[in-house]
């Protein structure tokens, strides 16, 4: 296929493209391989699955609305975009739920066909929007994609109702011709994918050539767009979620510790991707429990993690309650564990497919007793591989359960991802115990199981098998050193406060804490895990309106780096956006006596980099 | 491993801690029967390991010189499995009670049986809350008085025999503290079993719910209320045999005067019949501990064992895919190259 030929491309910078319909249309995957093939041009590129709890929520309604938002670039970019510049409407509802966002000028392309009185009314419409003049800020392209779609499948003897399920490949074509993306992935991909369903694969990709010829054809568009590649460094990349990458993160751990990988995990809205991905990798040695609840997860994994394996969790927040009690009898057993706990919205089950970064202080807090474990967060899809592996890392060489605190917005979206190169990862010694480290009064060696290095304060990791290292522990007190059971009050003091002692110091594995400050900052806006790309963006937008802003991020929330004290009182205002009511502030001003002000915001959605960029704004209007 | 398996005596399987039971709790016996009976079973004490909840029961791992873990309540068949399914060279025993494994455990304990996970279990079922000083249990007769229910207990009893056979348990057996030969025979072949192993133990608890089960394991009563099954042989009791066990046209179990319907009458104990349902009758034949009961081995069929079947998806993977190529791995999508 080729571009057509009486009209112009002309060149964008980036834009933000939002696919909607209902939730049965496909814009998942119609959003996944517009993105697939703008990593393939070289774009940089920013994706914001939003999609409701429903697995097939009521047609054509308000609640039912799945929308995929992709940011595709020439340069680099951080965030899927405050507010798409097209929108792609599969029906009313998709249009009704959407056009609020969209900025004036902004362009809409809609599947008339959907547009019958029934679908209207259903959606809440009570005149036709694109009749009645409300979209005149727009430009609006009104496309018959679902007879179109059926009219091509004709041809193939494909009855109507089975080719209607195509449009979204209609609608994919036409966005792909729009914006001059290449076809022969996608056809390759319809092969590959519908590969047992000759049919559906002869009707997607007959809609989805259908959708580029009329871009092509019909007169409708004075132009098409093309997006440049982004100047990305040398190297192979690939597109990669949040999800996959903790997954392949885990993995690579348990290779670099020599370990089995052993998941125990139940299924959980948006962490279930994490078990599918490691209980189809079992080449690499990776087993997986789908157990019968979150807590039976958490402790086969902890039961593994005793026999000598990488002993792994994920859930999201209301498993990460129920897994409360297994993981401070991990902080008593001093056994390496990893917890992955993709938060979304909450309480209870909340907004199981919407995003939050409310579980923060229950990870740290989150148990009875003093009962301090190490929290990691990642801020980008790719980083979810870093942190993976530095989860396991601290697990191992400290023998403590460790959270990582993903969220919806980082497991679902995705970017682009220059491959590590996996021989400058560095080993992870398990340093299992081989022989008594202890004499008894009468002269003979023994094995302590709490007795502790020097240096770490991690005890002996001694995986049953070995003779004359037989051991009994458990989550009554033990007296330092032996191990045994231990009612005594000075022992019980002192033990709380080895427990604190080892996790404090893993302050040495914390780097410090980086500041962007391009000099002179008066604020600082601080943030953690997956609001990093709108912070950075803000940060960005700020400093061309000559405002002094630095910026810093934080990936370890226990221990905090070391210098963070200092940095944050370096600046006379901080900022710290969060998707929660303050859980940073708090932690902040109770670490550092720091005044901090919040930024929250809890509505289920990433920041728009706008907003945190008003919020600085006004601080900075009102200090200057 | 083909060093011979150090000859080991009672002493060696005996930790150095004080044991913390009430005087005359009936946990002494089954601890003893156990270090007892370890010696003789071929097994290393480092290759052992004892997993445990909470409770009095829970306690017993602190007392064997093996590998042991004292976990929390309910949680041990889960934690077990994490620990037997990647490492089958473990003997893995799981001592619970009945509040443990059948009240805030019980979850656990049926996925562990379904899933067949080689564990030993041995349930201490004295029908009380011991470690909390005496509220009523999950195996507790209704009406119960106790601390928690002054106006007597509502809760129908589980059976844990019953529950365990619904749960498809492959081995399901009972024994009772009373009897030390007959622990260890049923020890032994729980042990022996491929996959999981359930065993209900009789237990007094002497301070909170004295007797219990003296109605039938009281010595003057054993003979004539429990009826002990041996695989292959009729199923009779009574002190010359004298009873025993038909069972009649639609299904149901009877207990009878062996002289009143023939010996050849009698039903004859199979434990490996495939269909649990007459396991499952034998085990509702006694309403309670105060009526014939019968003890000893009600199941043991073969069935895949969980960590042996996770074990072969992962070498099977590995034959047909290789052992996992980590860069292959990460460039699973359509990876593309930036000079
Ligand atoms: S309370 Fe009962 S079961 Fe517990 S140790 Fe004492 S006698 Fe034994």
């Amino acid at each position: 296929m080729t571009t057509g030929t009486r009209r112009t491309t002309d060149q964008l910078d980036d834009v933000v493209v939002r696919f909607a319909g209902g939730s049965g249309d496909g814009m998942q995957l119609t959003g996944d391989r517009f993105t697939t093939s703008s990593a393939l041009v070289g774009n940089d590129l920013s994706t914001f699955p939003d999609f409701p709890a429903e697995i097939r929520a009521p047609a054509g309604t308000l609640a039912g609305v799945s929308a995929f938002q992709v940011h595709i670039s020439d340069h680099d970019i951080l965030t899927p975009g405050d507010a798409p510049n097209v929108l792609v409407a599969m029906n009313p509802a998709a249009l009704r739920a959407n056009v609020g966002v969209l900025p004036k000028g902004g362009t809409i392309l809609v599947n008339v066909d959907a547009f019958d009185e029934r679908s209207l009314a259903k959606a809440g419409y009570e005149a036709n929007p694109l009749t009645d003049g409300s979209l005149s800020s727009f430009t609006v392209y009104e496309v018959p994609m679902t007879s179109l779609t059926q009219e091509v499948c004709k041809e193939a003897g494909i009855k109507p109702r089975d080719a209607e399920r195509s449009k979204n490949f209609f609608a994919l074509g036409l966005v792909s011709w729009l914006f001059t993306r290449p076809v022969e992935p996608t056809l390759a991909w319809i092969q590959r994918r519908f590969a047992d369903r000759p049919q559906v694969a002869e009707a997607n990709t007959r809609a989805f050539r259908a959708g580029y010829h009329f871009g092509e054809t019909a007169e409708l568009f004075e132009s098409n767009y093309e997006v440049r590649p982004a100047a990305f460094e040398k190297g192979e990349y690939v597109q990669v979620s949040g999800n996959q990458a903790i997954a392949w993160g885990l993995i690579t751990a348990a290779r670099l510790a020599g370990l089995p990988l052993f998941l125990g995990s139940y299924p959980i809205t948006p962490a279930s991707d994490i078990l599918h991905e490691l209980s189809r990798r079992k080449e690499f040695g990776v087993w997986t429990l789908q157990a019968e609840d979150e807590i039976a997860g958490v402790g086969a994994a902890l039961g593994a993690a005793f026999g000598g394996a990488l002993g792994v969790t994920t859930t999201s927040g209301p498993g990460l309650d129920l897994k409360a009690e297994t993981i401070g009898l991990a902080v008593n057993l001093e056994l390496p564990l990893v917890i992955i706990d993709v938060q979304r919205g909450g309480p209870s089950t909340g907004l199981p497919t919407k995003t939050e970064q409310a579980d923060l202080l229950q990870a740290l807090y989150g148990r009875h007793g003093e009962a301090p474990v190490p929290v990691l967060a990642p801020s980008t899809p790719s980083q979810c591989f870093d942190i993976a592996i530095k989860a396991a890392r601290l697990a191992i060489k400290y023998r403590t359960p460790v959270i990582v605190l993903s969220d919806g917005y980082l497991a679902n979206g995705a970017e682009p991802w220059r491959l590590p190169d996996l021989t400058t990862l560095e080993p992870i010694d398990p340093g299992f115990a081989t022989e008594p480290n202890h004499r008894a009064d009468d002269g003979t060696a023994v094995f302590w199981p709490y007795l502790r290095d020097e240096v770490t304060l991690a005890r002996p990791w001694a995986p049953p098998g070995v003779p004359g290292l037989e051991h009994r522990i458990g989550g009554l007190e033990k007296a330092d050193g032996s191990g045994d059971v231990s009612y005594d009050p000075a022992n019980h003091d002192r033990m709380v406060r080895l427990r604190a002692e080892k996790i404090a110091g893993i302050v040495r594995e914390v780097p410090p804490v980086v500041v962007d400050d391009e000099g002179e900052a008066v604020l600082l806006v601080i943030g953690w895990g997956s609001t990093f790309g709108a912070i950075a963006t803000a940060v960005q937008r700020a400093r061309a309106r000559g405002l002094r802003v630095a910026r810093a991020h934080l990936d370890h929330l226990n221990p905090l780096p070391a210098n963070l004290g200092d940095v944050l009182r370096r600046y006379p205002k901080v900022l710290v956006p969060e998707i929660n009511l303050g859980q940073l502030s708090r932690l902040l001003r109770a670490e550092y006596l720091v005044d901090v002000q919040s930024l929250c915001r809890v509505q289920g959605v990433p920041f728009r980099a706008s907003e945190i960029e008003s919020a600085i704004v006004a601080i900075l209007g009102a200090a200057q | 491993m083909t060093t011979s398996v150090p000859v080991t005596t009672r002493k060696d399987w005996s930790s150095d801690q004080e044991v913390r039971w009430c005087p005359g709790c009936g946990d002494f016996s089954i601890l003893a029967a156990l270090q007892m009976l370890l010696p003789e079973l071929g097994v290393r004490r480092e290759t052992t390991v004892f997993l445990s909840g909470i409770g009095c029961a829970a306690r017993f791992p602190y007392y064997m010189n093996t590998y042991g873990l004292h976990s929390i309540h309910g949680r041990a068949p889960a934690i077990a499995t994490g620990l037997a399914t990647t490492r089958p060279d473990l003997d893995v025993w799981v001592v619970t009670g009945d509040g443990d494994a059948l009240s805030i455990g019980g979850n656990h304990l049926i996925h562990a049986l379904r899933r067949n996970v080689r564990l030993t279990i041995l349930m201490f079922n004295n029908q009380i809350y011991g470690l909390t000083k005496g509220q009523y249990s999950p195996t507790s007769e209704v009406a119960k008085v106790t601390k928690s229910t002054p106006f007597g207990s509502l809760d129908t009893p589980f059976n844990p025999v019953s529950l365990a056979l619904g749960a498809e348990a492959s081995f399901v057996a009972r024994t009772h503290d009373m009897d030390r030969a007959h622990m260890q025979e049923i020890f032994r072949r729980a042990h022996e079993h491929k996959g999981a192993a359930f065993v209900e133990i009789y237990q007094n608890c002497n301070v909170f719910n004295d007797g219990a089960f003296e109605k039938i394991t009281g010595r003057e009563a054993r003979a004539s209320m429990l009826i002990p099954l041996r695989h292959g042989e009729p199923i009779r009791f009574g002190a010359e045999g004298e009873r025993g066990v038909i069972q009649r046209r639609d299904g149901r179990l009877e207990i009878v005067d062996v002289a009143d319907v023939g010996e050849d009458a009698l039903l004859v104990h199979d434990e490996t019949r495939a269909d649990p349902s007459v396991a499952f009758a034998l085990s509702r034949l006694a309403r309670g501990p105060y009526e014939p009961t019968p003890i000893g081995v009600f199941r043991a069929v073969e069935r895949p064992e969980y960590g042996e079947e996770m074990r072969r998806q992962i070498i099977e993977a590995q034959e047909q895919r290789g052992m996992g190529d980590l860069a292959a791995l990460l460039r699973s999508g359509s990876s593309w190259v930036v000079d």
